[in-house]
């Protein structure tokens, strides 16, 4: 059955998987999760804020994104993003964007929804009497977030967080659909150059295998580690 | 922003000659429901079965449970599909392979079990930890009733398990219903394929994308309503769920 197989070509194509895909693959995970963070952080903020209207809104972004498929979240944005870009700039057309900057709007805006329902659960985890502490201290709202709340919600998410960030690395394959060269896209872009899809998927299948469960196992060793902390 | 809008887009006729582009969305939107329907049944059958085997005592049955939802959880859908559909064929002995190859709408069954198979992994851990929730009284009553242990799981556990469960169940439909998007990449025209297909024919982008994601979100607020009272019918009185 495996016969006819040249596992070869994955030999020979190495460099061009992992310096190529596999760096574009973790660049765009890194920077999605940072920028998530950042804007989910906000984004549960708003939603817990005591100004109604700002709770509101931001309510709609997470359920209005949590709603859609990715695959149409990131034609969305593939079509959409050059003319924001012309928005912000005041260019007289559509400005052009890369796919990089592309997809890594795209990976922000959609995994902002989903970090900020974790941080939402990280804030709402920190005992009423420590805002409370704080503010008798003379602290202001933001000092209070970012001295006191946001350090302690962080800390006890951080698993969750890495978990979703293991979700996004996954997810991030899907960039498939506009035809850019990230790990998987390479896999087969080499795949149907050398009529090789056998080899190919299935060593694809194995890099994601084996990295998603290295860094699931190293989550639930920290897991372990924070609860006794705790 | 410099962009035709064009509305009436929807109401003039397709270039596949049969009706207007809101026909040709509309056919992607009832693919789309198929294709998550059949999923959700085999995540349903396989996610039971091994929630099952991985809230048994014995160390081998929870051992395949756990191998089981490592495999299906830690590789990318898409990398899945691409497994069943490109590689199971050429794997397979070759009238095997041949026959899988010359299936009519192989993209359709690659989707519905593919999907299928990536869900039931996290339908069996949300199973898994529904059972571990009950009291460990609820066991060892059905055993001192005389229950077999299926008949425990059959009469006493699942029922109670599953309706536990029920709203990170609900959301467990939807992720299905918005994952048969990826087997846009097998080939499976369904609802955002549609709306691609539409946008590359008639290049009104925006219209087509707003239609699609009209459609998903009413999908969704009608599965939503439509659990949230089934969750209160099936609510066990007591719990926090229930009243």
């Amino acid at each position: 059955m495996f016969g006819n197989l040249d596992f070869d070509v994955i030999r020979r194509s190495l460099p061009y998987l992992f310096l190529d895909g596999m760096s574009f693959t973790l660049m765009l995970t890194g920077l999605s999760a940072l920028g998530g963070l950042v804007f989910g952080t906000l984004i549960a903020l708003m939603r817990l804020s005591s100004y109604r209207l700002m709770g509101r809104i931001a309510g709609l972004y997470v359920d209005f994104m949590r709603s859609l498929p990715l695959v149409l979240v990131i034609f969305w944005f593939y079509f959409l993003v050059p003319y924001i870009g012309q928005w912000l700039t005041g260019a007289s057309r559509p400005i052009r964007v890369g796919a990089f900057t592309s997809s890594l709007v795209t990976f922000i805006m959609f995994e902002a929804a989903y970090f900020s329902e974790i941080m939402r659960a990280g804030i709402q985890s920190i005992s009423r009497g420590q805002p409370a502490a704080a503010s008798a201290l003379g602290l202001t709202y933001a000092q209070s977030m970012r001295y006191i709340v946001l350090p302690q919600a962080f800390r006890n998410m951080l698993p969750v967080l890495l978990t979703q960030t293991i979700v996004l690395f996954q997810d991030t394959s899907l960039v498939y659909v506009l035809s850019i060269p990230d790990f998987l896209g390479a896999a087969s872009k080499v795949a149907q150059r050398d009529g090789r899809l056998v080899e190919m998927y299935l060593f694809a299948a194995a890099v994601y295998f084996v990295i998603s469960c290295f860094a699931s196992y190293g989550v639930r060793r920290l897991q372990a580690r924070i609860a006794i902390v705790r | 922003m410099n962009y035709n809008w064009n509305w009436h887009i929807f109401f003039e006729p397709n270039p596949t000659g049969a009706g207007t582009y809101l026909d040709l969305l509309l056919s992607g939107l009832l693919l789309t429901i198929k294709t998550a329907l059949l999923a959700w049944i085999i995540a349903l059958i396989f996610g039971t079965i091994i929630g099952i085997l991985r809230s048994l005592p014995s160390k081998a049955a929870s051992w395949i449970g756990f191998c089981y939802v490592e495999f299906f959880r830690n590789m990318p859908l898409l990398v899945q599909l691409f497994l069943w559909f490109f590689v199971l064929p050429e794997l397979l002995p070759r009238t095997a392979g041949l026959w899988l190859k010359q299936l009519p709408n192989a993209p359709f069954w690659t989707a519905a079990i593919g999907v299928g198979l990536f869900m039931s992994a996290r339908v069996a851990v949300q199973l898994a930890a529904g059972i571990a929730s009950l009291p460990r009284g609820q066991k060892n009553a059905a055993t001192a009733l005389g229950l077999t242990t299926a008949q425990g799981y059959r009469y006493i556990l699942l029922p109670m398990a599953f309706r536990i469960i029920m709203p990170p169940l609900t959301s467990e439909f939807l992720n299905t219903v918005k994952n048969t998007s990826v087997a846009i990449t097998i080939g499976l025209i369904e609802l955002t394929g549609q709306a691609r297909a539409m946008q590359e024919f008639s290049f009104q982008v925006f219209e087509a994308f707003t239609a699609a994601t009209v459609m998903y979100l009413a999908i969704n607020i009608i599965v939503v309503t439509g659990m949230r009272f089934l969750e209160r019918s099936l609510a066990i009185p007591g719990y926090i769920t229930g009243k």
